[in-house]
């Protein structure tokens, strides 16, 4: 029933006490069950209220992406559990830090692209650039593989953080 | 106010006896004396000394099942922890309120693999419902009291505390249960009114309904069952319990068909099949009820009202879901019922009785008696007529005596019927009787055991010896794994690989060497004199009924097949799927 079922992507909010091993808790109950995680990001957003976000990438059919909601939501440190995918309009951003190393014309081939994706040069050696990019994974990925070639030896991403559009707070 | 300096072994004392505890069930070890000496000084708290920590989580579990009560443990760092794993595991499976305090080497030296050291709140993280690590003392209070608020709402679960040694002994401030209110935890107890409305709709207009009612209802609390024996009549619709459920609807009502699932009734089991509305309270779909889930009663609309959210649409996909406790979901749909009046399809109703009363011709508890070899059956038939006109308690290890337990003793109440339904683990009968004991002094408490798995944590004999406990053990001795037994003969071509009991203890003499009284009946007409004997006698007994060798349990629902797909004994043919077979789909079931 559900194998037959069509796997979906799903961004999901959640708002967790900042505590240890609360990072634990919600990777452990992905290894557990057997759900896919695709990106996780993890940070504090409430210093005085002691929150933190994660904001997790998962895929699946839509019974199992239930699923994954109903058992985050019932992890006792969770405060809110929100499936931007379906809650309307969102933004998703990535950032990474690309380095390519390299001389000549693909040094200065490297350069022309970073522009036309607005990537700043954070770093530069005369035989290397370090690139900070943001954006959308999509993008992100494309910018990636221009690089490839011109002599990409680093990259370092932080996965997905999302928020939804709109006045209102998750 | 009541900040006066204690130690945090103090605090956690009060802590527990302000949570209303009276009974630890525990075992003493380096990184928890502080807090055996705090205990050693005072008499509020009772504490149960097991002979191993399996012993002691079980025994909780069995107190709490039978109270209603959150069951409290205590054990040491490192290997007392992790013998305690087993347990959580059974509770977390089962939904029992248990608050687990583990010992911990100081904070200073976690990590650095010290004596006694584990892991334990990484090791616990999956088979609790939560678990905390106390590292500052300011936090110890707190804690203490969320634990218990953690383990007994919602769907009830276990929670550990572990304790650094250093805070078990340093200064920590004492905050009362009342001034202790949790962030984020606030679980639905309540049922969404329309949805309510609508289930009644759903039941107005049904043709072919079943109750099939679950765990939920009886960790609601006994006023829960009431009010489902009050639905049940009302509407007049049959009701089938799982295995965690037996008890929360009385067997005796003719409305009963008795337990479902994969060693259910025929009755029941054909019911949920046939059905065209199923009314879940507090059951979970779990794969021992549903059998083969594309054939999992097929043409029926269900509801499922469960207080886990997480519960619904995880096996079945369910067409009306309610979140909230039972007790107060059932107590609502009576009154909607009662509002609406409703005129019920008499016609369609008597002709599903008509069918459901020849589904209970078919009689499919019946097994053939044995002349001169006790039936298991039988066995616990016997013991049934002796023991229903008295106050008793009834718990059980793992296997095939477990299934007979369930189809042949009949349970009237809830929090009578003690056993490990979702994780399955043997060993667990014993130790949960002496819980049970604990909590009941002058009550019957009977373990319904195998001899195999009596062997697994047979050790709490001594604590039973100990404290005077009169449990009675009730062993069903097949001298095989029954259970295993059976499935190799049924799938595996009988090829009996390491399932036989070879050199089993002389239980007779076993019981004596912990004190207590040891029978034994290997004869059908020594049954009832063994069975008396054991309830005229006022300590500990162990009951060594030597059954049929090759006995099978059924009715029987094949891995992998589906409810109307039933063996209902060893020359059943009717039910058997048509190749005679289980799939090999089937066979990776377990």
């Amino acid at each position: 029933m559900a194998q037959t079922q069509t796997v979906e992507r799903h961004t999901i909010a959640v708002l967790v006490d900042n505590e240890p091993g609360i990072l634990a808790r919600v990777v452990g109950l992905f290894s557990g069950r057997g759900y896919n995680i695709e990106s996780l990001t993890v940070a504090e957003v409430d210093a005085a209220e002691r929150l933190s976000r994660i904001t997790v990438v998962t895929s699946g059919t839509p019974m199992v992406i239930e699923q994954i909601k109903a058992q985050l939501s019932r992890l006792v440190p969770v405060h809110k559990v929100s499936d931007l995918t379906v809650e309307g309009p969102h933004i998703e951003r990535e950032l990474i830090l690309v380095k390519v190393a390299g001389t000549g014309e693909k040094r200065v081939e490297s350069l022309r692209i970073a522009d036309v994706f607005r990537a700043r040069v954070v770093d530069s050696t005369i035989e290397s650039f370090v690139f900070e990019v943001t954006g959308s994974t999509e993008k992100l990925d494309a910018f990636i593989n221009l690089m490839r070639p011109l002599g990409l030896v680093d990259v370092s991403r932080t996965g997905v953080v999302a928020i939804a559009r709109g006045p209102k707070p998750l | 106010m009541a900040d006066q300096p204690m130690t945090g072994s103090e605090v956690i004392l009060k802590a527990l006896v302000d949570q209303g505890v009276e009974v630890i069930f525990g075992y003493p070890g380096g990184a928890v004396l502080p807090l055996y000496d705090a205990m050693f000084k005072q008499n509020s708290l009772r504490h149960i000394l097991v002979r191993q920590e399996g012993g002691a989580v079980h025994a909780a579990e069995g107190y709490a099942r039978s109270t209603g009560k959150v069951g409290v443990v205590l054990v040491t760092s490192g290997p007392g922890a992790t013998n305690a794993v087993t347990g959580l595991t059974d509770a977390l499976m089962d939904s029992i309120p248990i608050v687990c305090l583990t010992g911990q080497v100081p904070t200073h030296l976690i990590g650095n693999d010290a004596f006694q050291e584990a892991d334990t709140t990484g090791i616990t993280r999956p088979c609790t419902k939560h678990n905390y690590l106390v590292k500052d003392p300011k936090d110890l209070a707190r804690v203490m009291h969320e634990a218990f608020y953690v383990a007994r709402s919602g769907r009830p679960g276990p929670v550990v505390i572990d304790l650094p040694k250093d805070i078990l002994v340093g200064a920590a401030s004492y905050v009362p249960p009342e001034r202790v209110k949790h962030r984020s935890y606030k679980p639905q107890v309540k049922g969404d009114l329309r949805k309510i409305e609508a289930a009644v709709e759903m039941m107005m207009k049904a043709k072919r309904p079943v109750f099939y009612c679950g765990g939920g209802v009886v960790n609601s609390g006994p006023a829960a069952s009431k009010l489902l024996g009050q639905l049940v009549h009302l509407t007049g619709f049959p009701c089938t319990l799982t295995l965690m459920g037996l008890g929360a609807f009385p067997a005796s009502d003719p409305q009963f068909l008795g337990m479902l699932g994969m060693h259910g009734t025929y009755e029941a089991n054909l019911a949920m099949h046939g059905a065209d509305l199923l009314i879940n309270v507090g059951a979970r779909f779990d794969d021992r009820v549903t059998g083969r889930l594309n054939a999992f009663s097929p043409n029926s609309k269900k509801i499922h009202i469960d207080i886990d959210q997480s519960s619904i649409n995880k096996n079945v996909a369910v067409d009306l879901p309610i979140v909230g406790d039972a007790g107060h979901v059932l107590e609502d749909l009576i009154k909607v019922w009662k509002a609406k009046q409703p005129k019920i399809d008499q016609k369609a109703h008597k002709a599903w009785w008509t069918q459901i009363d020849q589904w209970r011709a078919r009689d499919c508890l019946k097994y053939k008696p044995g002349k001169d070899v006790i039936k298991p059956q039988y066995a616990l038939q016997r013991l049934y007529e002796a023991i229903k006109d008295r106050d008793h308690y009834i718990t059980t290890e793992v296997g095939q005596h477990q299934m007979w337990a369930a189809q042949y003793l009949k349970f009237e109440e809830p929090n009578r019927w003690m056993t490990s339904g979702g994780l399955g683990t043997m060993g667990y009968g014993l130790p949960a009787a002496m819980g049970v004991q604990i909590a009941h002094p002058k009550a019957l408490v009977i373990d319904v055991a195998g001899e195999a798995s009596i062997l697994m944590n047979i050790q709490e004999m001594s604590t039973i010896a100990q404290y005077r406990l009169p449990v009675k053990v009730f062993i069903l001795n097949n001298e095989y794994m029954g259970m295993v037994r059976q499935w190799q003969e049924l799938l595996h071509g009988g090829r009996y690989s390491e399932s036989y009991m070879e050199s089993l203890p002389d239980f007779v003499k076993l019981a004596e060497a912990f004190g207590a009284v040891g029978l034994r009946a290997s004869k059908p007409d020594e049954l009832d004199g063994v069975i008396k004997e054991m309830l005229a006698t006022d300590k500990a007994v162990i009951a060594d009924i030597l059954v049929d060798k090759t006995e099978n349990c059924f009715p029987m629902i094949p891995s992998g097949a589906a409810h109307n797909d039933m063996l209902l004994g060893p020359g059943d043919e009717s039910g058997k799927p048509a190749d005679k077979s289980v799939s090999e789909e089937g066979m990776v079931l377990v």
